[in-house]
């Protein structure tokens, strides 16, 4: 029973974890999709938006969650900056072979890490807000269960903003114009140019929305975890490891590669050490590579 | 109604273009033939505004096609039905030919239009919810046209709308492009198929290795000696 116990527990935090990776993920496979770029400095964008966040807590006293109206906003607009005055002008260039297009990507994600550092320095920060280490128990719905699973109230929450974003993007792609207009940019320019759509401008509002998707997943953890300039690094690493195992440009397989990877990181660091988390990330990255090359699309695809 | 004026367009360094003009009058169907190669697809690229030419004018209802924005030239009532159909394959049926009329103009009648497509293509109302991308070649190309209509034309450029499909098949995409000329929509079609393309088309024009180098109607063309050699083999 306690083993069963530990299991889900794991499960559950896995679980709530991955909803948020999911949203890191989500963003870069939007940019992947439809400019065919990774966007390497995706984790540094995520990291300015905690510092947003970290200073409208610090501030102003605004709630982490409630910053999520300035990190998305902002984000949006410093993704479409970035876009437009660095990344397109690049993206023009012929001769510049795309691997090598990617790598100003990096460039961006080192100037950001380092501005950081410069402004706000290299100290760990944090917004202790009174509800971190709440959470929610499993007998406090059901009394008579036989087991007990805790649900740590912050983590919690920021699953449930992850799972709402998720949906309000699902149906933006789904439903509006705009969304089909970029899901058919990233399935074949050429053809949605004839169809009548603006793909440059699709590009930029790709760029600014896969920005504020990875703005929110900021605000969204800043409540659990530590802040400092170099984390970033990290956030890139695990958005990439999510796309690739997602299927580069699948918005379905980065949902469910941010859940696995959530899921396999928890598990490895129950049941292996938890310092060994980092070494799954990599094992699942590997393995993806070896025997799903196309990913969790290509095996939808498969079927 | 479209107007082409000495164009000359280049891949990089390479021009594959040289000199060529032509004009489509309202109401017309005209093909442009020529082996692989020819530049036949280029052509209608330069028109579409994907490639620009280097020198030349395109017009279309007295608008400079080649001095607008690509995107915007659906809105003039000018649709283009690629080569190799160029569908959205992780999109609907649906979903593809919805694509077709963003514009606001072609939006406003989008029901409409649905309806249209549907009962002229029975079997993409079968298939209205499936993905593009698993249906069968024919298929693809139905729908292919049928986003092209969406956008409510005034004309339609095909480009090798009968390409790895079967004579059955064939037929009908040929029959289809009779029915939009009826519907009063201009035509220009760009074919291997020459015989069949000549026999639809009131006037054509002969492209070789970037150049026009014939033209006539459909039957002068078909009578044409050269022609007959070079396209027909006989």
């Amino acid at each position: 029973m306690v083993q069963l116990e530990v299991f889900l527990q794991t499960l559950v935090s896995g679980l709530l974890l991955g909803g948020l990776y999911a949203l890191i993920g989500l963003g870069m496979t939007l940019i992947m999709g439809v400019m065919k770029i990774i966007n390497l400095a995706h984790g540094e964008l995520m990291m300015v938006a905690m510092y947003i966040a970290f200073w409208l807590f610090h501030l102003l006293g605004m709630d982490p969650y409630v910053t999520l109206l300035v990190t998305v906003p902002a984000l949006f607009v410093l993704g479409v900056f970035i876009q437009k005055t660095l990344i397109s002008p690049v993206l023009k260039v012929d001769s510049i072979l795309p691997e090598n297009q990617v790598i100003l990507t990096v460039g961006i994600g080192m100037v950001l890490q380092n501005l950081a550092t410069l402004f706000f320095t290299s100290d760990y920060r944090s917004t202790p807000v009174d509800y971190a280490s709440d959470a929610w128990y499993l007998s406090d719905w059901w009394r008579s269960s036989p087991i007990e699973l805790s649900f740590s109230v912050p983590w919690v929450v920021s699953f449930g903003f992850a799972v709402a974003i998720t949906a309000a993007l699902w149906w933006f792609l789904q439903r509006t114009d705009a969304g089909k207009a970029i899901r058919a940019t990233a399935q074949d320019k050429d053809a949605a140019i004839l169809m009548g759509v603006n793909v440059e401008r699709m590009t930029v509002v790709t760029f600014g929305l896969g920005a504020a998707l990875v703005g929110a997943a900021g605000s969204l953890f800043i409540p659990m975890y530590y802040l400092y300039p170099a984390l970033g690094g990290r956030f890139t690493l695990i958005a990439f490891v999510i796309t690739i195992l997602g299927g580069l440009g699948s918005t379905q397989g980065a949902i469910i590669g941010g859940l696995i990877l959530g899921v396999f990181e928890s598990m490895t660091a129950t049941y292996v050490g938890m310092g060994w988390a980092p070494v799954g990330r990599f094992l699942v990255f590997v393995a993806c590579l070896i025997f799903l090359p196309g990913g969790v699309a290509g095996l939808m695809r498969r079927r | 109604m479209l107007k082409v004026n000495g164009i000359d367009v280049f891949y990089g360094d390479v021009q594959v273009l040289w000199d060529v003009s032509f004009h489509v009058g309202e109401g017309e169907v005209v093909a442009l033939i020529g082996t692989n190669g020819a530049g036949k697809s280029t052509t209608l690229r330069t028109i579409s505004g994907l490639l620009r030419p280097r020198k030349g004018t395109v017009e279309f209802l007295g608008e400079r096609l080649d001095q607008i924005p690509p995107y915007r030239i659906i809105e003039l009532g000018l649709a283009h039905v690629p080569e190799a159909r160029r569908l959205f394959p992780e999109m609907t049926v649906e979903e593809n030919l919805e694509m077709g009329a963003l514009k606001p103009a072609a939006k406003a009648r989008r029901a409409e239009s649905l309806e249209r497509v549907y009962s002229r293509f029975p079997r993409l109302k079968e298939r209205r919810r499936q993905l593009a991308g698993t249906l069968s070649g024919g298929e693809q190309q139905m729908l292919a046209i049928g986003r092209g209509l969406m956008s409510l034309p005034r004309m339609i450029l095909f480009d090798e709308p009968s390409l790895g499909l079967a004579p059955l098949l064939v037929e009908e995409v040929f029959n289809v492009v009779n029915d939009i000329r009826r519907d009063g929509v201009t035509v220009l079609i760009v074919e291997q198929n020459v015989r069949q393309t000549l026999a639809v088309a009131d006037r054509a024009y002969v492209l070789e290795t970037g150049r026009i180098v014939r033209e006539g109607t459909g039957s002068e063309l078909l009578d044409d000696e050269e022609v007959r050699k070079a396209y027909l083999g006989v």
